[in-house]
């Protein structure tokens, strides 16, 4: 099991290259420049010349990325064209807010989806399935950004039952009612999407596994429902889910852009919106690297995990 | 005479069905005795498992049960599904036709034997776990210590059909329903089976309603015979008179259609002609009648009952109907 990590470790550093590689390409190909938010209107072309040179944008694409690897392997990240202070302390200040909101959305979600997957299994091709299972399509295809404007203008313009946007209130102290107020609207809209994809994947998988032989065996034992259903049939179910799991995982850390702008929320996603816009691409890299990262670190773990979960999968 | 243990009377099963209502067991009526073996033998969909899985109480929520299944007294079809459950795997227990995915993949198979035990004999972990072992020793599993924590796909075929015996018969059931319990394996395995559950349920005084398509096993197995057709009986005996006196012209067939060693090399194997007609669309009159060489215009139009033509020995077929003149039993065999 520890040579199969350690396998999958050393596998994951020419991919995490080959992203770095592939990002910075891509990202060179948008128009504009870093540069271009120092120009003024009455700068000569000299004077952007060498603003460029200042800047290393002079040199090719190729110098360019070899000098952030360099300094990416000396664990420098490197510096924020737009506000000068170092990549990894603006990451760092974003990653406690994004996994706040992702952590409480992830488990809410769960809370919800996995009972009502199990009812929708349970009552299959009954109303009380269609109308999860249709509540479910609702909260997946819902947008975020209009579910989110919704709760914005029915509970804190209209009813003003809580805030509309921000990590918390700002001037007062911000204590753990108020950061949870400001937690419930953008929790609410990640959550109906995680949810409603989960439950679908729930109920398929309990489904399926409560029509296997071992259920019939359980049950000619005469065990009660309960036990047939949490004992033999939730434990199968739950195989498949565990990648379900770590792609929901995976999608935590990078953030989540659509909602953290809409609720003003300062996380990772935000962070990596202004870079886009401000062509700050030092930052967007490091948001990036960060989430190529969660994403190899959450499949060598979902792979344990399923190690973990079905002893017929070994990694000896 | 061996005691009453099990009377099944008058059953009939119904699934309701998109394709509407489907008869799939039809007044089916047989006896168990105490400690003794009955066979039920047919083709695949004649209504064999759908009558163990009533007997169970395990049918799906669209099936209709009619009939009385007195067990001891207390007519089953009637009891709560609590009560039930009570009975389910303590009194009466199943064993089914696939070992390898009968058993739960991701719990050990201590944990799945000591389930039963813990629920119906009210066992705490210690004693469950000395059951455990002895039953697994008594179904011949080498170590049985070892495999207690071990997972049912690091056992064979027939090692897991022995630990599903061996969780049936843990509670100590007065019945043991065994589903084709032999077919999914290898031959020479199928006889070490067979004489494990016939020497286990006659130690504990077990009934067994064995289900199969095999005539071999029923004559190695059986005390009685019902012979199932499209969700009927249309033969029911005991098996030394089956075998000498067939009667009904599907059991005849079926006795034809076994090989014998002794026929020459180049024997045509012998078949019964046609498939069993569908739940769906049953014909009218006798069920066999479009397989049957003996059928007349009668079994076309009517129906036959089933009859007693020697006490012992009841049969569904116009041919032996009393007042019947054609064709003797004899001429049949």
């Amino acid at each position: 099991m520890i040579s199969y990590v350690i396998r999958r470790l050393l596998l994951a550093v020419p991919i995490l290259f080959g992203v770095t590689v592939i990002n910075y390409f891509i990202i060179q190909l948008a128009p504009g420049s870093p540069a271009d938010l120092y120009i003024t209107p009455d700068a000569t072309p000299e004077s952007q010349e060498l603003l460029r040179q200042q800047m290393g944008l002079d040199k090719p694409i190729i110098v360019q990325y070899w000098k952030w690897l360099t300094q990416l392997l000396h664990g420098n990240l490197g510096v924020s064209y737009g506000s000068g202070q170092a990549v990894s302390t603006l990451i760092g200040q974003r990653v406690g807010p994004t996994l706040t909101l992702m952590v409480t959305a992830l488990v809410v979600a769960y809370l919800v989806a996995i009972p009502l997957g199990i009812v929708a299994a349970r009552h299959k091709n009954k109303p009380t399935d269609y109308g999860i299972v249709g509540a479910s399509f609702l909260g997946i295809s819902v947008p975020h950004f209009f579910l989110g404007l919704a709760l914005i203008y029915v509970f804190a313009v209209v009813l003003k039952w809580v805030p509309p946007g921000g990590l918390r209130t700002i001037g007062r102290g911000g204590g753990f009612v108020d950061q949870v107020r400001h937690l419930i609207l953008p929790v609410i809209v990640l959550s109906a999407g995680i949810a409603g994809n989960m439950i679908r994947y729930v109920r398929a998988s309990m489904v399926d596994a409560m029509g296997q032989d071992y259920i019939r065996t359980a049950r000619a034992k005469g065990l009660g429902a309960w036990t047939v259903v949490s004992k033999h049939g939730l434990r199968n179910a739950l195989i498949p889910i565990i990648t379900i799991i770590g792609m929901d995982v995976a999608a935590l850390v990078s953030g989540a852009v659509v909602t953290e702008q809409v609720f003003q929320w300062p996380g990772l996603g935000q962070l990596a919106i202004n870079a886009i816009s401000q062509r700050d691409y030092a930052v967007l890299m490091g948001v990036n690297l960060l989430a190529a990262v969660a994403i190899v670190v959450v499949n060598i773990c979902t792979d344990v995990a399923y190690g973990l979960v079905d002893p017929r999968i070994s990694y000896s | 005479m061996a005691e009453k243990l099990l009377e099944v009377k008058d059953l009939n099963v119904e699934f309701r069905t998109d394709r509407g209502v489907l008869a799939a067991v039809e007044d089916v009526s047989f006896v168990v005795e105490q400690g003794q073996t009955l066979c039920l033998v047919g083709e695949s969909g004649c209504g064999k498992s759908v009558t163990s899985l009533t007997l169970m109480g395990l049918l799906a929520s669209n099936a209709r049960v009619k009939g009385t299944l007195d067990f001891g007294g207390t007519d089953l079809a009637t009891l709560s599904e609590d009560k039930r459950r009570a009975v389910r795997g303590n009194d009466i227990a199943m064993v089914f036709q696939e070992p390898m995915t009968s058993l739960n993949p991701v719990l050990k198979i201590g944990d799945q034997l000591m389930e039963g035990p813990r629920l119906h004999l009210g066992l705490d972990k210690q004693a469950a776990r000395e059951l455990a072992v002895e039953m697994l020793t008594k179904v011949g599993i080498p170590r049985p210590e070892a495999v207690l924590g071990e997972y049912p796909h690091q056992l064979s075929g027939g090692m897991r059909q022995r630990v599903m015996i061996a969780i049936a018969l843990s509670c100590v059931p007065k019945l043991l329903i065994a589903d084709e319990p032999t077919t999914a394996l290898d031959v020479t395995i199928q006889a070490q089976i067979l004489e494990l559950m016939r020497e286990l349920s006659r130690d504990s005084n077990t009934a067994v309603i064995l289900i199969t398509h095999d005539l071999g096993v029923v004559a190695e197995m059986a005390d009685h015979v019902v012979m199932m057709y499209a969700g009927q009986v249309v033969e029911q005996t005991d098996v030394m008179t089956l075998f000498a006196t067939p009667l009904h012209p599907y059991t005849v067939g079926l006795m034809a259609s076994i090989p014998r060693v002794e026929a020459p090399a180049d024997t045509r194997l012998e078949s019964i002609p046609g498939v069993v007609p569908s739940l769906a669309d049953m014909p009218a009159g006798c069920r066999f009648h479009t397989r049957c060489a003996f059928a007349t215009a009668k079994c076309v139009a009517e129906q036959p009952a089933l009859v007693e033509v020697v006490p012992g020995h009841s049969v569904r077929c116009h041919l032996f109907e009393p007042g019947s003149t054609t064709p003797n039993p004899e001429a049949l065999a």
